[in-house]
């Protein structure tokens, strides 16, 4: 503590990524909507955006222009300071908990290394229900009070079954140090079997990891648990009464969520930055992936930004697609392939993540109150107790042997 | 001690009382439960302060992210509004106001004094996670039962209490 207050250098760096990931973050989350619209969409045999910008790549630029420019009214009868704060609330504690979470082996690559960092992060979320209870409070409007309700209820019921759900992973590392939890699921198992929590022994958390994630999507609000906004019998929940940018900060603090809540499943149960393949010996050329699939992505955009419709996609993909050939260019160096592999196949899981998101949103109907209720009392939270007992009897069992 | 620790130390337990003074003043329900929760959290900062790492994550996930979270529920759901203020009773003005004020100075007095007893406990550093764990389950496993056994109680009682209207 003492010589982080003594080192300017500290505070500098620590500056410098705090801007670099927020920003970072920013168009993620922006990204991510654009991402979530045109999957969803095609999962529907629709088009989804496709007019601003080439694909409509520029869309998420003009929703955030739309959201800045609006008309923000408050609506009368509502608890000034409350309705203000919810917001607020929602979206910095949303971004708060990105800042321990490790992207790669490097230590730059993490803004802060603690030793509490899953605790932080559980800690960080266990908060996050303010933002859309007292949103909901303050609005003074039945369906956003109803929304409010339902909301806390159900991520007070869901935060319990997800915090009992990491624990077997503790048990395991014995240790909360995120970087710690990930170095210890390095090496493979006959030799190709990566030796992640999710496969690993003393005790596979297979169990662990479908309760964490099923009560990490109720966390988040989403589909099938968006009681809470449930559109077709409380029009919007929570967030009714709220618009321009006070609704896109509960939107972006509902994607932030969502991009907290991959990282930590790839954290804990995916190994983190570690590659799925060995990469020593006759498998060296699993180095060489993060370049040849950045070329790849490359190549296709080329060919398709030849073909686009207008002018202007024509000539932008194109260029799009150069960028990325460099990049995957830069990839295959010496001295850059080492480096990229952690965040390469972090950001790749991360991603795989979302898209499983999405993919549930374009699938699934939503659960009734009572379902939503019974599901994580009567069987995500026994199952999550049955695993922490059988994860701790078989480390027990291993370190005796 | 480092200056900066100090700093940070006045900001967060003067955040702590403005909130604690805040939760008194507030007239509606939310509002003393929102200063509560900042008490709590700017307390977690002062244990994180003091090194204690899991005490204060325990703080900000059971007190500020779960109890505060049902006393807010409950509150919505009753759906309570302004408190309406009723003239000070004559005993809390005449024998309440000297005793908080005595009490206050003999916490003081004890906190004044047992500093250098609470720095021999932090030396053995139970604040490691893994230490807390050690002492919980060898040397105050009976108190630690103890206490479960009470909530596991108070539980019971909970689901009676409600169960008796049906």
């Amino acid at each position: 503590m003492s010589d982080f207050f003594a080192q300017p250098s500290v505070w500098l760096v620590s500056i410098i990524k705090v801007i670099v990931v927020m920003a970072l973050m920013m168009t993620a989350l922006a990204y991510l909507s654009w991402f979530e619209r045109k999957v969803v969409a095609h999962i529907q045999s629709r088009w989804g955006p496709y007019r601003v910008g080439p694909h409509g790549l520029l869309q998420p630029l003009a929703d955030g222009l739309k959201f800045l420019f609006k008309e923000d009214p408050t609506p009368g009868g509502v608890d000034k300071l409350v309705y203000f704060l919810a917001p607020f609330l929602a979206m910095s504690l949303a971004l708060c908990s990105i800042a321990v979470i490790p992207f790669g082996p490097s230590p730059l690559l993490q803004v802060a290394n603690v030793n509490i960092g899953l605790l932080i992060i559980l800690a960080i979320t266990s908060l996050g229900v303010y933002g859309v209870a007292l949103g909901g409070w303050a609005s003074n409007s039945k369906y956003p009070l109803l929304g409010g309700l339902r909301s806390s209820a159900q991520m007070v019921s869901y935060e319990l079954s997800m915090t009992m759900s990491v624990v077997g992973v503790v048990l395991m590392a014995g240790t909360f140090n995120l970087r710690e939890i990930i170095t210890q699921q390095q090496g493979y198992w006959l030799g190709f079997i990566p030796r992640w929590n999710l496969l690993a022994p003393p005790f596979p958390q297979v169990l662990g990891f479908f309760v964490y994630f099923v009560s990490a999507i109720a966390e988040t609000n989403r589909v099938p648990f968006d009681l809470p906004e449930a559109e077709t019998e409380l029009v919007a929940g929570f967030h009714t009464e709220y618009a321009s940018f006070k609704f896109a900060m509960f939107f972006m603090a509902e994607y932030a969520n969502m991009i907290t809540v991959s990282c930590l499943a790839t954290l804990l149960f995916f190994g983190g930055w570690l590659s799925p393949l060995p990469t020593t010996g006759v498998m060296a050329w699993t180095l060489y992936i993060p370049a040849a699939a950045l070329a790849a992505c490359a190549v296709i955009l080329f060919i398709d930004g030849l073909r686009y419709s207008t002018k202007f996609g024509r000539i932008v993909l194109p260029i799009l697609s150069l960028a990325l050939a460099g990049l995957a260019a830069v990839c295959a160096l010496d001295g850059v392939v080492q480096i990229i592999q952690g965040p390469f196949w972090f950001l790749s899981k991360v991603f795989l993540f979302l898209f499983f998101y999405v993919w549930l949103r374009g699938t699934l109907p939503r659960f009734r109150y009572d379902q939503l209720m019974s599901f994580g009392w009567k069987l995500l939270l026994p199952l999550s107790i049955a695993n922490v007992v059988l994860t701790s009897g078989f480390v027990l069992a291993s370190m005796s042997k | 001690m480092p200056s900066a620790q100090i700093i940070v130390f006045f900001i967060l337990a003067a955040v702590a009382v403005l909130g604690a003074v805040s939760l008194i003043v507030q007239r509606h329900p939310i509002r003393s439960a929102l200063s509560l929760i900042v008490v709590m959290v700017s307390l977690a900062g002062l244990y994180l302060l003091q090194g204690a790492e899991l005490v204060a994550a325990i703080q900000i996930i059971v007190y500020a992210g779960a109890i505060m979270v049902l006393f807010v529920f409950v509150i919505m759901l009753l759906n309570a509004g302004e408190e309406e203020r009723t003239n000070v009773s004559r005993i809390a003005r005449y024998a309440g106001l000297p005793l908080g004020f005595f009490l206050l100075l003999q916490l003081a007095w004890w906190v004044g004094r047992g500093t250098q007893g609470m720095a021999t406990v932090a030396g053995q550093s139970p604040a490691m996670t893994r230490n807390l764990s050690r002492l919980l389950f060898t040397d105050f496993l009976l108190p630690f039962e103890l206490t479960s056994i009470l909530i596991l109680v108070a539980i019971l009682g909970a689901v009676v209490l409600a169960k008796r209207e049906n």
